[in-house]
């Protein structure tokens, strides 16, 4: 009846995972309790959780990355404290068999459930906005998404008191995620979240590719589009042709796993070789749907606080597409040392190191923005400049890595873990930190306090610089990654220091939510009453904070690129406009509920239990052929109703 | 089909205002096509209508015909000035799947020949 759940599943013995499972337990308890104390259900439920508008979708996401991010950031910081600890005769706190979990849903939370989430919000809520358009072509596909998303999370998070996480790395290499030698739950847990997430995704790309594409202000043609809108879509494209490759290879190893096919073992003519190199068939290209749309963001950033156009907005353009397909050619650098030989090697090593040129490009472009500009330094502008510097290092590191003959000395080893955080946390988390700075007044109609702001910039720069610059050392040295005990007391020193550099950080962290905090309690007197606080350049500065639920009243017509500096400079004030009535879709519960029937079927799965599998699959299909053959999708907003909208602005 | 019009004409590039009239008969002739191809590959790979050596090479050909019956008739891909955007995603899509097939084959290959034989008992 239960496949293979018994209470046996939930380990009541071991304190730390029962602990930490009863905190979080107890505080969506607490949520949830509120929420209905309160009666604010129904307000939720109408304009959240159903809601198909992206702006309302976007905000989702980047809640969803930023909670995430709590729990990736609690696996990091429990890594680094053990490492502290467990050297010499010390065996630390956290035995091998929970370390190997701790760094395995590290790594995955934070790609899939930290990055993925923020930097797909942030394009969600921007993207429609900066084309001058009401919403994104597939408004209804678009809220699935999102909760397809929230249900890998949800699923992964559920390993932590039910049964447990893979063991395997966030790859999950066979043979050691084949069921030979991860027999329990683990890799399943880790599959069917990413698998479920990663339609969703797979769903956004298609999104965003039809919405850049099709839907765009009357008049703004593709080189008059902001470089964000660029940027998302050349990340949408590489969703669309990488996702379905990761997709194949885990269903290839499901069924290893569930029917016993064998091809990633070793016996019956398999081979595990192959998972690698369709893994990062898709992994390296992953990394390009994080970076290009945080290229994004800096580019609009650095131009709005520097008060001058993107310098050389073409070679941008140029670069990002260049990356694009260059990303699809270098992905045998992350195994040089799996046995391909020298030509193999030589050719994907000068590939990646070809990549880097269209990326100093952009650094170029950025720094050449800034001088002369009038720079002011917000905090968004705080998390470019800091982001320059860092990406730099963390980009000659990357082409240092790319040299085969270096790359078997370090690979596997902490130079190459600092190598990537580099380039993760200075590049994506600082430009998604960046961006929500950047965009929440527009969100949430006033600004977010700038002295917190600051304190958390410089501790997370600090912090930053603190944690990783030590394990470049410590790989230097031979320190091999995802090391649960260290035997060599002389690494000690520089250990403590990187163990104080997630203290920082986590400092830069607790600033930030006390920013949120302190920012709506003094919301009053932080107003942004004019729709454009920084004095910007693009689209979604034209509208009202909050921007209306159909954005636009009037479709803005565009002429130039940065086509709002362009209106604010030659138009005259707004006359009375014609408003026509404008069609907007309708909420749909399509999303949430099959999310719902989501998690049915993926917890359904990982435990075997296969009616409720067939049960949840069958809904969830069913859901969605209900909302896409619905008629009633669209809602009309009047004439009259806008124009009373738009007087009370 | 015409129903939103009225709604839509604040609306931008590419929300479609027509359906092709000759649909119909470029679905009929596109399902016949598609039957005929499904049907020859059946048909080369059973008998010894080819010189059996060149059977997979009539049956690349046939998957290709295939593919491209789909494009044109059923993905409407023509050489129409609307159908740029489809011609360059499916051209970058072609170059996806090349890359990632070529290299991966050139890989597995280069990896296969640089492993130790192992004798199998």
């Amino acid at each position: 009846m239960l496949g293979k759940l018994t209470w046996e599943a939930i380990p009541f013995g071991e304190p730390l995972p029962i602990v930490s499972g009863a905190i979080v337990g107890l505080t969506i308890l607490a949520v949830l309790g509120i929420v209905t104390v309160k009666g604010w259900w129904p307000y939720l439920w109408r304009e959240w959780l159903t809601s198909v508008d992206h702006k309302r979708i976007g905000v989702m996401y980047v809640c969803l990355g930023l909670v995430m991010l709590l729990r990736g950031f609690s696996d990091a910081i429990m890594m680094r404290t053990q490492q502290a600890i467990a050297i010499g005769p010390s065996q630390g706190y956290l035995p091998p068999e929970h370390f190997d979990q701790v760094f395995s849903a590290h790594g995955t939370i934070m790609i899939f459930f930290v990055a993925m989430p923020l930097v797909i919000g942030l394009m969600n809520f921007v993207v429609p906005l900066q084309l001058g358009i009401r919403d994104v072509a597939f408004p209804v596909l678009n809220s699935v998404s999102l909760w397809l998303t929230a249900t890998g999370a949800l699923l992964i998070n559920m390993s932590l008191v039910i049964g447990n996480f893979a063991r395997t790395g966030w790859w999950a290499y066979p043979p050691l995620s084949e069921l030979a030698f991860s027999p329990d739950v683990g890799v399943d847990y880790y599959l069917w979240s990413l698998q479920i997430s990663g339609i969703g995704t797979l769903l956004t790309g298609i999104n965003f590719v039809t919405t850049i594409l099709k839907m765009r202000a009357p008049g703004m043609n593709y080189f008059r589009m902001p470089i964000f809108c660029w940027t998302a879509l050349a990340s949408s494209l590489l969703i669309v042709a990488a996702f379905p490759v990761l997709t194949a290879t885990f269903v290839m190893l499901l069924l290893d796993r569930y029917l016993g096919m064998h091809f990633f073992t070793n016996d019956a003519g398999g081979s595990q070789m192959m998972y690698v190199n369709l893994f990062w068939a898709w992994g390296h290209p992953e990394v390009y749907i994080l970076i290009l749309p945080a290229f994004g963001i800096y580019s609009e950033v650095v131009a709005t606080f520097s008060g001058k156009a993107l310098f050389s907005y073409r070679s941008m353009v140029w670069a990002t597409l260049g990356i694009c397909v260059l990303s699809f050619m270098v992905w045998l650098h992350h195994f040089f040392t799996m046995g391909a030989g020298a030509n193999v090697n030589a050719f994907f090593g000068i590939m990646s190191s070809i990549i880097a040129v269209p990326t100093g490009v952009k650094v170029f472009n950025w720094l050449f923005t800034m001088f002369r500009g009038r720079i002011v330094f917000t905090t968004p502008m705080l998390f470019a400049v800091g982001f320059i510097v860092t990406f730099v290092i963390g980009g000659l590191t990357g082409v240092l890595l790319a040299v085969p003959p270096v790359d078997f000395v370090l690979h596997n080893s902490a130079f190459l873990v600092a190598h990537f955080h580099n380039v993760i946390i200075g590049g994506v988390i600082f430009g998604a930190l960046a961006g929500i700075h950047y965009w929440f007044p527009k969100a949430f109609g006033f600004t977010l306090d700038e002295r917190l702001g600051h304190a958390s910039f410089w501790c997370w720069l600090v912090g930053f610089y603190l944690a990783f610059t030590p394990l470049y050392v410590l790989g230097l040295m031979g320190m091999t990654r995802r090391l649960q005990h260290i035997a060599d007391p002389s690494w000690r020193p520089l250990l403590l220091v990187a163990e104080a550099g997630a203290i920082v950080i986590l400092c830069g962290i607790l600033c930030q939510i006390a920013q949120i905090y302190v920012s709506i309690r003094t919301r009053e007197r932080r107003l942004d009453l004019t729709g454009d606080p920084w004095d910007g350049r693009t689209l979604e500065w034209s509208t009202t904070s909050p921007p209306p639920a159909y954005n636009f009243a009037v479709l803005p017509r565009v002429e130039t690129i940065d086509a709002f500096w362009h209106m604010k400079r030659t138009r005259q004030p707004a006359q009375q406009r014609a408003y026509k009535a404008i069609e907007m879709p309708r909420n749909s519960p399509a999303g949430f509920i099959t999310a719902f029937f989501a998690v049915l079927m993926g917890f359904a799965l990982i435990w075997h239990i296969w009616w409720m599998a067939i049960l949840g699959f069958l809904a969830a299909i069913a859901v969605v052929l209900v909302a896409g053959w619905s008629v009633e999708r669209e809602q009309e907003i009047s004439a009259a109703e806008i124009a009373q909208m738009e007087r009370a602005r | 089909m015409n129903s939103h019009e009225h709604v839509f004409d604040d609306r931008t590039p590419g929300v479609e205002e027509h359906e092709s009239t000759a649909s119909y008969l470029s679905y009929t002739v596109g399902l016949a096509l598609a039957i005929v191809a499904t049907a020859a590959s059946f048909i080369v790979s059973q008998t010894d209508l080819l010189w059996p050596p060149g059977i997979p090479v009539g049956l690349i050909v046939l998957a290709f015909a295939q593919i491209g019956v789909h494009l044109v008739f059923f993905l409407h891909l023509g050489s129409g000035p609307d159908s740029t955007n489809n011609i360059l995603a499916l051209a970058f899509g072609v170059l996806i799947v090349f890359l990632v097939i070529t290299g991966s084959v050139w890989i597995i290959a280069n990896l296969n020949t640089n492993m130790t034989a192992v004798p199998m008992q």
